[in-house]
């Protein structure tokens, strides 16, 4: 098993290292002057050479690779072309929302859609159980902003006025200051989410229940709970754990969405902002700390893939 | 046996299909008194496990209690409400399952799983595990309490399921089919812990098999069933020397003989399945005493003797004679035989595990050479290198004195052509998309590319596999398992092999179809002069088919030679352990005279 998990994570850095140099290339190392690209027309040539200074542009590409990666590693990340300030500074208090934005959606999604996916498996068939599939399937179908959009209309701007619309930092306050402020993106978020794992969770589940293992237990006369949450559980949570980890990764993808439709202040509002104004360190900088949680999340999944499996657990 | 009231009774029991509403078991009665054994017997599909579950009160996805009465211990179940017939569940009936290897929990420790049949105060609980785990021969240490079910081996596993059952002392004990599967030695190992604990507990059992040999070494009673309904009950003694219906006799005589003394018959025809049961009695189609009376009325079950019922109307007629296809095999190999199959040191092996050591064999034109071994011993192996489905070997495998190359592809369209193999499990190894006659064509085409008498070719060779022209344009999931296992036969005949390989494959099969499969292969060894080379773990159909034997155990043979001889006088020990770990069932003399 720690064998398995050191190859897994040898693994997860060799793909981090292969994001930097995809990063590195399609950035720096285009065809043409970044510089250029980045200032435009009009930019004097103090100017342009004062940035090319600035991103490392002289020298050959191995030298211009190893020198970024370099400073990537020991967090010199750089200044913000945008606001001047270092790239760090910029990024981190955003990474900060960011974060407690997901934590608040994994927190109540994982936990609700295994439950709900558990009881549709248990009453298979029964009106919730169809009323469920229906209302899974449809919002699975739905783009995350269009649930957004919907929400908004529903619960800030139009049936009811429960929630705020947008997103208002009062400076010197902290994002989770005013949680009301945080339903509506969370509420997006979940939603976006966990209709995939009650789906798999339900699939999962029907199987082991009708497993023999799980009809031995009934037969040996024990309540129906343990037989849910000892016998049948364990053995439907390994193969979720997956699917659950595929939708955290794909969570930072919607989170960028929602951020801009919330303008919540986190990294995917901040990234569409350093896209727009050519600030190549910021987008360098997310892009890899976006990478990195990618690998962080699918390297989690395995851990729990393979502790629920004995077979993996118990071999030396 | 005591006279004591019977543990168990159940009278006019119905369980119907829902949403069919067939009754899968009906109109069926029996008791069972505490430290007796009640071995059910019957063709898959009789309903034995839908009455074995009914026991405990629990009925399959799809199926209903439709009528009757069950009581255990004294205790009506119908009149229980779910929390009383949980308590009754584990405690008053317990279980054991088929297959322990998909019923015990794979993420459960076993003491887990042991020790949630019993409440109380841990260490009681505890202690009474570890005096379990002894009864049933295992160790009772923390270590081997720690396991999961795969660090077991497949007879641990299946004891720690008696032992399960046992733990909290039941009145009754239900067991569905608990060897099957197994090795023979574990087998035996298996059985006697299963007389021991009913008879240390005074525990009334059920138990459930399709093998008679087993229910005949192990049961005080014996209960034959036959499409839902039992057809024939009474003493075992009683239900061997004086069977009275004609399934029963039926299925006695298709047990294979472990002396090979007379031959093993099977029965033509199949079980009906609960949607389409004829009206009268449902062995009609299949019976060789039926008139028109016994299609139009189901009889009623009769007492014989004491404690013996039979539902047949001619219960006291002997059956006729049976037309017998290849009456004997000679057993003595013919003079001037000559080789067609030479293996010599051969060893092959899965990366770099060694599987196969050193092996040498011969199969002699138109002989059947039998390997038999237990399960992972390399049998299969061994044919796959034959069928040049197994490249990793090295040795030397000769068709006809010309060495064949390991590969199949690297073989030539004769080679290939001159060597068929089946598989055991005709559920898996027939394309459900395909229909017969397109699965029979599909070698003949890979071999002499497109031909021009199809018709003819697919005519012959059902015709050489015993089945019917108009199976030609069925698909396999039409078709029950003997008949998949008899197309998957002519789809090998259809090339005119020399050599056949049959990986086990009658294993699959009940008793019954196993023995008209052997009549069949034997008619074509006979007919054609086809090779067979006959994998088995069944010594009993070892001695029914084969001139030669192998014996393999971990990889090595440890004994080759003639049949008889290896079996008159086995030299190895490994032999002689298989010879008497197998359940030695003789057929009453009343009987052994067809
Ligand atoms: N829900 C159902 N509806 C109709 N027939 C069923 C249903 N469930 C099982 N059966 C049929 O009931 C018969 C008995 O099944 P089972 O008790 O498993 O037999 P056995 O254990 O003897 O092999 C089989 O023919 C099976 O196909
Ligand atoms: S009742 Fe008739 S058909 Fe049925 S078993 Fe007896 S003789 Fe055969
Ligand atoms: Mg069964």
């Amino acid at each position: 098993m720690r064998r398995l998990l050191f190859r897994r994570t040898l693994f997860g850095l060799f793909t981090l290292w292969v994001v930097s140099l995809v990063v590195f290339l399609a950035t720096q190392a285009l065809p043409g002057d970044a510089a250029q690209a980045i200032l435009g027309r009009e930019a004097t040539p103090e100017r342009l050479a004062a940035l090319r200074e600035q991103l490392n542009l002289g020298g050959s590409l191995p030298e211009q690779y190893f020198g970024w990666l370099g400073q990537l590693l020991s967090f010199n990340l750089g200044t913000s072309l945008a606001g001047g300030t270092p790239v760090v500074s910029a990024v981190g208090p955003m990474l900060l929302n960011s974060s407690i934005l997901m934590l608040c959606a994994a927190v109540i999604a994982i936990p609700l859609a295994i439950g709900i996916g558990t009881w549709t498996a248990l009453r298979k068939d029964s009106a919730v159980d169809h009323v469920t599939g229906i209302i899974t399937l449809v919002l699975a179908s739905l783009p995350e902003f269009v649930v957004g959009v919907l929400l908004v209309l529903l619960l800030a701007t139009g049936v009811f006025h429960l929630f705020p619309a947008v997103f208002v930092l009062v400076p010197g306050e902290q994002v989770w200051s005013n949680p009301a402020q945080l339903v509506l993106p969370v509420l997006t978020l979940v939603l976006a989410v966990s209709p995939y794992i009650i789906r798999i969770m339900r699939a999962t589940m029907l199987e082991v229940l009708e497993s023999q293992y799980v009809q031995q237990a009934r037969l040996k006369g024990l309540p129906e709970r343990t037989v849910v949450l000892r016998h049948a559980l364990p053995n439907a949570i390994g193969p979720v754990a997956q699917v659950i980890a595929l939708q955290l990764a794909w969570l930072i993808g919607g989170v960028v969405i929602v951020e801009f439709l919330f303008r919540f202040p986190g990294v995917g509002f901040q990234l569409i902002d350093a896209v727009t104004n050519r600030d190549l360190p910021v987008v360098q900088a997310l892009v890899i700390v976006i990478a990195i949680f990618y690998v962080a999340v699918n390297l989690l999944a395995d851990v729990v893939t393979l502790a629920a499996n004995p077979k993996v657990r118990t071999a030396s | 046996m005591s006279t004591a009231a019977p543990t168990l009774e159940v009278e006019d029991l119905k369980i119907i299909g829902i949403p069919s509403m067939a009754a899968i078991v009906e109109e069926l009665s029996l008791e069972v008194r505490p430290g007796e054994i009640l071995g059910v017997v019957g063709e898959s599909g009789s309903g034995k496990t839908t009455l074995g579950l009914a026991l405990l009160n629990y009925c399959k996805e799809g199926t209903r209690l439709g009528g009757g009465k069950v009581s255990v211990a004294g205790q009506q179940l119908a009149g229980l409400n779910w929390r009383q017939v949980r308590q009754l569940r584990g405690r008053t009936v317990a279980y054991i399952p088929q297959s322990p290897a998909s019923a015990l929990n794979p993420a459960l420790r076993i003491s887990t799983q042991l020790k949630e049949c019993l409440s109380g105060p841990a260490a009681q609980v505890l202690e009474r595990v570890r005096q379990v785990l002894r009864e049933v021969a295992l160790p009772d240490d923390d270590a081997f309490l720690a396991r999961y079910p795969h660090q077991l081996s497949g007879g641990q596993q299946q004891r720690v399921a008696i032992a399960m059952a046992f733990t909290a002392r039941p009145a009754l004990i239900v067991m569905d089919e608990p060897t099957t599967g197994l090795d023979v030695s574990t087998q035996a190992h298996v059985l006697a812990t299963v007389r021991s604990m009913c008879r240390t507990y005074d525990c009334a059992a059920v138990y459930i098999s399709h093998d008679m040999a087993v229910v005949a070494e192990l049961a005080d009673r014996i209960a034959v069933m036959y499409s839902g309904r039992i057809v024939e009950m009474g003493g075992t003694a009683e239900v061997l020397s004086n069977s009275r219906h004609p399934y029963t006799r039926r299925l006695l005589l298709a047990v294979p003989d472990l002396l090979a003394k007379r031959p093993m018959i099977g029965i033509p025809g199949h079980a009906p399945s609960p949607l389409a049961r004829p009206q009268g009695c449902a062995f009609a189609p299949r019976c060789p005493l039926a008139d028109a009376g016994c299609g139009t009325v189901a009889p009623a079950a009769t007492e014989v003797g004491p404690r013996h019922t039979v539902r047949c109307f001619k219960s006291e007629q002997p059956l006729p004679p049976l037309q017998l296809r290849n009456p004997s095999i000679s057993s003595a190999p013919a003079a001037g035989r000559k080789p067609v199959i030479k293996i010599e040191g051969l060893t092959a092996g899965y990366g770099s595990k060694t599987v196969l050591e050193g092996i040498n064999l011969q199969a002699y034109a138109g002989e059947c050479l039998a390997l038999l071994g237990e399960s992972g011993s390399g049998k299969t192996t061994l044919s796959r290198c034959i069928a040049g489905l197994h490249h990793n070997y090295t040795g030397d495998i000769s068709l006809d004195n010309s060495t064949l190359a390991p590969s199949s592809f690297k073989r030539t369209k004769d080679q290939r052509r001159r060597v068929q193999y089946i598989f055991q499990n005709p559920y898996e190894s027939l394309n459900p998309r395909r229909t017969v006659e397109e699965l029979i064509l599909q070698p003949v085409t890979a071999v002499r590319g497109k031909v021009s008498n199809a018709r003819e070719i697919v005519a012959t060779a059902l015709e050489r596999a015993s089945l019917r022209p108009d199976h030609a344009r069925r698909y396999p999931d039409q078709l029950s398992g003997g008949e998949r296992q008899r197309v998957a036969i002519a789809r090998s005949l259809a090339t005119e092999p020399e050599v056949l390989i049959c990986d086990e494959i009658t294993s699959a099969l009940d008793v019954s179809v196993q023995s008209t499969l052997v009549d069949l292969l034997r008619g074509l060894q006979a007919e054609m002069g086809l090779t067979l080379v006959f994998i088995t773990h069944n010594i009993a159909l070892v001695r029914n088919i084969a001139q030669q034997v192998a014996v393999l155990e971990r990889g090595r043979i440890v004994e080759f030679g003639e049949v008889e001889r290896v079996f008159a006088d086995p030299q190895h020990h490994y032999t002689q352990s298989l010879l008497t770990a197998t359940p030695n069932f003789q057929l009453p003399d009343r009987l052994s005279t067809p």
